[in-house]
This record gives structure tokens, C-alpha cells and sequence, in this order.
């Protein structure tokens, strides 16, 4: 398509209905999909996903191999697509077949030369062995992917589009639905009928703090000044949280779309995405998505011929996960050191190059276009009363179903853990669910049932965050897992502030300590009051929160705080300095091997007798029990 | 390939003057040009940031204050084939930490050093999203998935063997 000044409505319209077919099929149920494709130009669709965990299991070249066989078996009417994310990372690379919906997992080049020899040729069927295992019941007949206890209790709305469009192709964005809202707020909406929607959508912000995002829009309308900006977190700094960098990766058009529609609402006419720069994949797509938008007069001067002027730049990160808080983030776009400053005033008031700015995260802008489509009233109707909507998680950790999930908020923990994950791997047992990151805490086996949402894990001493949740299962060591979250934090803590750089340092010593067996009673109590302080005291919410994990563990597991600290025992055999090495007698065959390359002589033993490890010399580097062949050392 | 401060060629001189004349007029641009620097030579050395520094009128102190701050920024070289471990959590609770030990032990070199002969750099990361595969690292741009002690020397001798053909 040729440059377009100003794009119309009717040629949004027209795009919409040429590719309608093709998304169509895709949304879908089965036999549907099958009348739709009788009229389609394509027989069939292969979509491939593009995100990051897939890319990293290389699809890349399965997507190659695909082309490549399609040519060679001169099949014209099949269309590979190169997606976002499914969901499912672990089982990567993913690849789904429509009409059929045959969902096929962890591909290879050599698979997809199978499935197009086998399954796309004309006459073709689903290679079974190929798919996903979750879609094939015992009885050899295939469900619907969508019938799968992964995705069954799912509800879609932030990801709507992640797994089902072609990412870099901003036609098959509208066809499914981007840009409609942006045209309904143009065409049809005042900016305060725009911002009074959102208020009666009750849509609390996705970052970690859950603050109301129409009231911040109100705020940031109401703000006087001529000139104003509209910002994206996509920062997305809590490690094991990946929600917006799917989002970014899948449907980077939404994202733009809504921070449009944003400016409309409260004046304003320059917007800012500052995305990580670990993203690469996610910051290529966002380029594309820009620079398509401008093409299609969807971003720039007069939108849609409509008289509104609105445009978007990106600013990298260079990694500092304080700039995750909204006035560090401010303060790196401007380009100096990403130090948070104290608020008020609000960066409504005075913000990004101190002029009135709102900032949300990815999954909250995500959740713009259905708000404006299909109403408040809708989205509240979904989760619960003071959380409406869904939330993303990046589910990760001891779980089987490793991956992307969007549930409606309310959705127990037992839910997401048991059904949707899949239970823990190798029989072992739940421990606790980390969430919030290095700002949360876990929520432990006797919460399972805790429905989900802002207050319910506010209540038990965790925090939604952005939506990492990682799973723990037996062999984690609750003060282990505290200590590495505030070794995360020291590391990242900016200085600015005494009660951050000093507090986290000192807590950081503190659980050191017990981890190396020199913990003393009156510990536990020091560190509670030190972070009583840290939470009262410090400027941003890194160090307000920067307890948190300590606090809740304290909370949950402070038998295995007094077990490290009295009985000089971690119970999970993850502190070194607390375990000992000892060999059974009745195993041990006396082949030497260990004492050969003990590293201090600790072993002694003749040849063909059970040995002994002299635990005054061990300085348990495990070297001994890796190469035992009869599995006869263990720790205690 | 030990590089110093003075190895900067002319050509990368050009490079750098480029970006710095082509953004010096949007608001807040050091960032980019301090990233688009590192792209040019690897890494910042001082005589970088002072040109920089000059080239848009601000203090050395406040470059070098940004520098030191973003931990992408190096003021050392670092290898041929940069290693990133992630040590994100979900990668922690799969056993990242011993990934990096074991390749810290393989390569001779802690964290955040570079090998004598140049052709690697060990860092850490929190995560790269990839937390699927955990535990995971990034060689370059390529990232490497459900690694185990045993198969990141099977990684590792397969960049130094291409270095040899």
C-alpha cells in the first residue's frame, strides 16, 4: 500500500473486510473455521510464533524449513505466518495449523518437513505424533487447544491478539480490531466521555501498584499546559516477568493505538515508549509498528484525516531497574541518571521535562481498545468488584506448563498452579508462589485458595507487581530465595536515598549471615525493625518494597529462619555452609575415587572399605558425591 | 586483541561525531548517543565520553555520572563473544548460579571480566524474558536455553573451535 496522508475511516474499512476472512478463521471453532476457509484465498493458514522463547528454540527455522518444503512441494495456497506469543514458551517452538487448529509443539525443521509432506498437501492430515500431547486424547482423537486445561480457564483480552496475528504486519492488526477504537474516540467521543469511561471501567493500573488509570488520566486533563505527554513503562525490570514484552512482541499496535487515544483525552500530542533494551525482538517489532502507523496516517499529523496530531518515540534502558518507578523512568528519558525524586508533585502535574504526563505500563494500555469497543460496563462485569478485568502472568519456576497466562482476576492460585499449569514437575510438592518480584512476597501452600487480585494479596503480604509469578517447590530455601531477591536489590538500589542504599545493604548482611550458618537469635528481630524503617523511610517504592520478601517469608516460613539461625539446618539442602557431606558405609565400595579428588584430603578410607569424610576439613564443594558412581555420599 | 583508548580509528572518530551531530538537538539524547557510542567501539573509554561531553556542551562528570549508573554501559572492553548469564528468578531457582560458576571455571575469569586473549566476556543479567527455557544464557545476540553444567562446555569449546577453521 501506497503512502496514505490521511487514511479515511472507509479505508480502514476496506482493509478490515479484504483480511477479514483470515483473522476470522483463526477466532474460529473448529467446523466454522472450515466453512470460513472454503471461501478463503488461503486452504490453509501455518502460524509459527516469532516471540522471544520461541525464537530462542529457534523457529526461525522451522518458519525457513516451512517455506522452503512449501516451495519445493509447489503448494501456493498455504500462508506461514510469523506470530507473538501463544503462551505455551516451555513447549517452544509452537506451531498451529488452521482451519484444523492442530497445535504442534516443540517443531523442528525436520517436523516441518514432515507436517508439510504429510499435513498440508492437498488431501493432507495432522501428523498426531507432532502435536502438543495436551490436544490428543487417548482414544487418538484431537481436541481443540482451546479445550485444553492450559488454556480453558484463560480469558483473553490483554493478549487477544498475541498468537493470532502476523506482528509485523499492521493490516492483519486492523482486520482484528486495532485502530477501531481509536476511530470510535475520534469520530464519535469527547475527551471526557473518553476519560469517563475509563473512570466507570474501574481498570486499575497492570505495573505493580494497581492505582486507578482513570483518575490519573482525570488528573493529567485537568493539569494546565500547553504541552503534555503521554509515556509507556515498558521496562519491564522484575526478573521472571515477561507479560509486556509478549504484548510488545504479539500486538505492538494496540500498544500505540491507546496511547493515542490517551493523548486525545488529555491534550496531548507526544508520547514516549522507554522499553528495555534486553528486548531486542520486542523493540524491532515496535520500530516496524511505528513506522507502518505513520504509513498508514494512523500516527503523525491528523489522524484519519480527523484533525488530531499525535506521534511516539522510543527510548531505550540500559539497565537499572529503578527506572521501573515512574519518576526514574522520567528522569532516564530526559536523559540523565534514572534517580527517582519525590512526589508530590505528581507527575500529572509535572512530569516528563516537568510538564503534566501520564505514564502506564504495557498490559494497562493493552486493555484500552476493548474498554472503548465494548464499554465499561462490560469490563467490569469481568473479576472482581475492586479488580475488574484479567491479569497476564508470566508463570515460571518448578511448574510444568511453563509460560504466558491471562486469567480474570479472582481466579484462585490453585487454579493457575494445579490446572492451568499443569502441578509441579517430578512429583514434588507446592511450596509457595512469588509474586510482586523483588517488591512482593510468596504466597504460601495454606493460601492456595486466595483468589487473586490487588487487595486479597495486598491482605496476606504480597502484591500483585507487574505479573511474574514464580512457582516454588520443596527444594527452594525460603531465606535463600529473600536473600536473593535483596541481593537484587542492593545491586540495583540507585543511592539516592540513606534508607535504600543502606537498608538493603544491611538486611543483604543480615540473611547472609543466617545462610551461612552465624546467624544469632536477635537477628531475625533487627531485621524486622530495619525494615519497619525501610518501608516508612525511603524516597521510591524500591526501598519501600524492598523488605517485602524478607517480611513475607518471616511471615510464612519463619521456622526455617529459626532452623538456620538455632539448629544451624536448611532443610531444603540449599545452604552450603549448613549441609554436610557423609558417606553411607553400606554403599560405599571403597573404589578411592572421592578421596582421589577431594580437593583438601577430608576423605580418608582404604581400598575396597567404606570411607569417611572428615567434616572439619570439608569445605563442601560436592566434588566427592559427583563422582561417586554408586550414589553413596549425601548431605544431611 | 587487547584494546586501548588510543585504538580508536578514524573511521570510528566519524561514526561517533555523526550521531552526536544527528542528535544532539532532541531533548534528552545522551542516552542514545552514549548507547550508539558502545555500539561503535565496543565500549566507552574516557576519550570517548569526552568527546561526547564536548559535543553537547555538558560537563565530563555528567556523562561519566550516566555511564556509571545503567549497568549496559562498560568502561572496559569486553570479548569477542559477550556471555550474559541470566540470574533472573526463574532462572535462579533452576540453578543459574552454578551455570555461571561453572563457566567462570571453564573460562578462568569472574564475573564481569574478559579472557587475556579477548574472545570472551562472562556478565550477568535479570532476565531476558526467556523464562520458558530456564535457566538460560546469551552468547552475542544468541540465547541458549535449558542449559546444564555439562552442555555449556559443549557451547563454549564450539566458539572456540570455530576460532580456529
Amino acid at each position: 500500500m501506497s503512502r496514505h496522508e490521511h487514511i479515511t475511516t472507509a479505508q480502514l474499512d476496506e482493509i478490515r473486510a479484504r483480511k477479514h476472512d483470515l483473522i476470522a478463521i483463526r477466532r474460529a471453532v473448529h467446523e466454522q473455521a472450515e466453512k470460513i476457509a472454503e471461501h478463503s484465498t488461503y486452504r490453509k493458514q501455518v502460524l509459527v510464533c516469532g516471540g522471544t522463547g520461541c525464537t530462542s528454540s529457534h523457529s526461525m527455522k522451522v518458519i525457513e524449513q516451512l517455506e522452503r518444503s512449501l516451495r519445493e512441494n509447489n503448494i501456493k495456497d498455504v500462508i506461514v505466518v510469523k506470530t507473538g506469543c501463544f503462551g505455551l514458551c516451555a513447549l517452544g517452538p509452537i506451531m498451529i495449523v488452521y482451519p484444523e487448529g492442530a497445535f504442534y509443539a516443540q517443531m523442528t525443521p525436520e517436523h516441518a518437513k514432515t507436517v508439510v509432506e504429510q499435513h498440508l498437501v492437498e488431501g493432507g492430515h495432522i501428523v498426531k505424533e507432532l502435536l502438543y500431547q495436551g490436544t490428543v486424547h487417548e482414544d487418538g482423537s484431537i481436541i481443540p487447544f482451546g479445550e485444553t486445561p492450559f488454556y480453558k480457564k484463560q480469558m483473553r483480552i490483554a493478549l487477544r491478539n498475541c498468537g493470532l496475528i502476523a506482528a509485523e504486519d499492521i493490516e492483519e492488526a486492523i482486520a482484528a480490531g486495532d485502530y477501531a477504537a481509536l476511530e470510535k474516540v475520534l469520530t464519535s467521543m469527547t475527551p471526557d466521555d473518553v476519560i469517563n469511561e475509563m473512570l466507570a471501567s474501574g481498570l486499575r493500573g497492570r505495573g505493580g501498584a494497581g492505582f486507578p488509570t482513570g483518575r490519573k488520566w482525570a488528573f493529567a486533563r485537568n493539569s494546565q499546559g500547553d504541552v503534555k505527554y503521554v509515556c509507556c513503562n515498558a521496562d519491564e525490570g522484575d526478573p521472571g516477568a515477561f507479560m509486556d514484552r509478549s504484548v510488545l512482541e504479539g500486538d505492538p499496535h494496540c500498544v500505540l493505538e491507546a496511547m493515542t487515544i490517551a493523548g486525545y483525552a488529555i491534550g496531548a500530542h507526544q508520547g514516549y515508549i522507554y522499553v528495555r533494551a534486553e528486548y531486542p525482538v520486542a523493540v524491532q517489532r515496535l520500530r516496524i509498528a511505528i513506522d507502518q502507523a505513520h504509513e498508514y496516517g494512523l500516527l503523525g499529523k491528523n489522524i484519519l484525516g480527523l484533525g488530531f496530531d499525535f506521534d511516539i518515540e522510543i527510548r531505550l534502558g540500559a539497565g537499572a531497574f529503578v527506572c521501573g518507578e515512574e519518576t526514574a523512568l522520567m528522569t532516564s528519558i530526559e536523559g540523565h541518571r534514572g534517580e527517582p525524586r519525590p512526589r508530590p508533585p505528581f507527575p500529572a502535574v509535572k512530569g516528563l521535562f516537568g510538564k503534566p504526563t501520564i505514564l502506564n505500563n504495557v498490559e494497562t494500555w493493552a486493555n484500552v481498545n476493548p474498554i472503548i469497543l465494548k464499554g465499561a460496563q462490560w469490563f467490569s462485569s469481568i473479576g472482581t468488584e475492586t479488580s475488574p478485568g484479567t491479569k497476564v502472568f508470566a508463570l515460571g519456576g518448578k511448574i510444568t506448563n511453563v509460560g504466558l497466562v491471562e486469567v480474570p482476576m479472582g481466579t484462585t492460585l490453585r487454579e493457575i498452579v494445579e490446572e492451568i499449569g499443569g502441578g509441579i514437575p517430578g512429583g514434588k510438592k507446592f511450596k509457595a508462589a512469588q509474586t510482586g518480584g523483588p517488591s512482593g512476597g510468596c504466597i504460601p501452600a495454606e493460601c492456595i485458595d486466595t483468589p487473586i487480585d490487588y487487595d486479597s494479596l495486598l491482605a496476606i503480604g504480597s502484591m500483585m507487581g507487574s505479573g511474574g509469578m514464580i512457582i516454588l517447590d520443596e527444594d527452594t530455601c525460603m531465606v535463600d530465595i529473600a536473600k536473593f531477591y535483596l541481593e537484587f536489590t542492593a545491586d540495583e538500589s540507585c543511592g539516592k536515598c540513606t534508607p535504600c542504599r543502606i537498608g538493603t545493604k544491611r538486611l543483604l548482611q543480615l540473611l547472609t549471615k543466617i545462610t551461612e550458618g552465624k546467624g544469632e537469635p536477635e537477628d531475625i528481630v533487627k531485621i524486622e525493625e530495619l525494615a519497619a524503617h525501610m518501608k516508612q523511610s525511603s524516597l521510591c517504592a524500591l526501598g519501600q518494597s524492598a523488605p517485602n520478601p524478607v517480611l513475607s517469608t518471616l511471615r510464612y516460613f519463619r521456622k526455617e529462619y529459626e532452623e538456620h539461625i538455632l539448629e544451624k539446618r536448611c532443610e531444603a539442602g540449599v545452604c552450603k555452609a549448613l549441609m554436610t557431606y557423609y558417606i553411607i558405609p553400606d554403599k560405599c565400595k571403597g573404589c578411592t575415587l572421592c578421596a582421589r579428588n577431594c580437593p583438601v584430603k577430608a576423605i580418608k578410607g582404604s581400598v575396597k572399605q567404606p570411607h569417611v569424610i572428615d567434616t572439619s576439613k570439608c569445605v563442601k564443594c560436592g566434588l566427592c558425591m559427583a563422582n561417586c558412581k554408586f550414589g553413596a555420599i549425601i548431605t544431611k | 586483541m587487547e584494546k586501548c583508548e588510543a585504538c580508536g580509528t578514524p573511521h570510528q572518530a566519524e561514526l561517533l561525531k555523526a550521531v552526536i551531530e544527528q542528535s544532539k538537538s532532541t531533548p534528552g539524547c545522551l542516552m542514545h548517543i552514549l548507547q550508539e557510542a558502545q555500539g561503535i567501539y565496543g565500549f566507552l573509554p574516557m576519550s570517548v565520553q569526552k568527546t561526547i561531553a564536548e559535543g553537547l556542551g555538558i560537563s565530563l562528570s555528567e556523562v561519566y555520572g550516566v555511564v556509571t549508573f545503567y549497568s549496559q554501559f562498560s568502561l572496559k572492553p569486553k570479548g569477542k563473544h559477550r556471555i550474559s548469564v541470566c540470574l533472573g528468578t526463574a532462572c535462579y531457582v533452576k540453578g543459574s548460579d552454578k551455570i555461571l560458576s561453572e563457566i567462570e571455571k571453564e573460562l578462568g575469569i569472574a564475573c564481569g571480566e574478559c579472557t587475556k586473549d579477548g574472545l570472551f566476556s562472562i556478565d550477568s543479567c535479570r532476565c531476558v524474558g526467556a523464562c520458558g527455557l530456564a535457566p538460560v544464557m546469551m552468547i552475542g545476540d544468541e540465547v541458549y536455553g535449558k542449559l546444564t553444567p555439562e552442555s555449556v562446555k559443549d557451547i563454549l569449546e564450539k566458539y572456540r573451535r570455530e576460532e580456529h577453521v
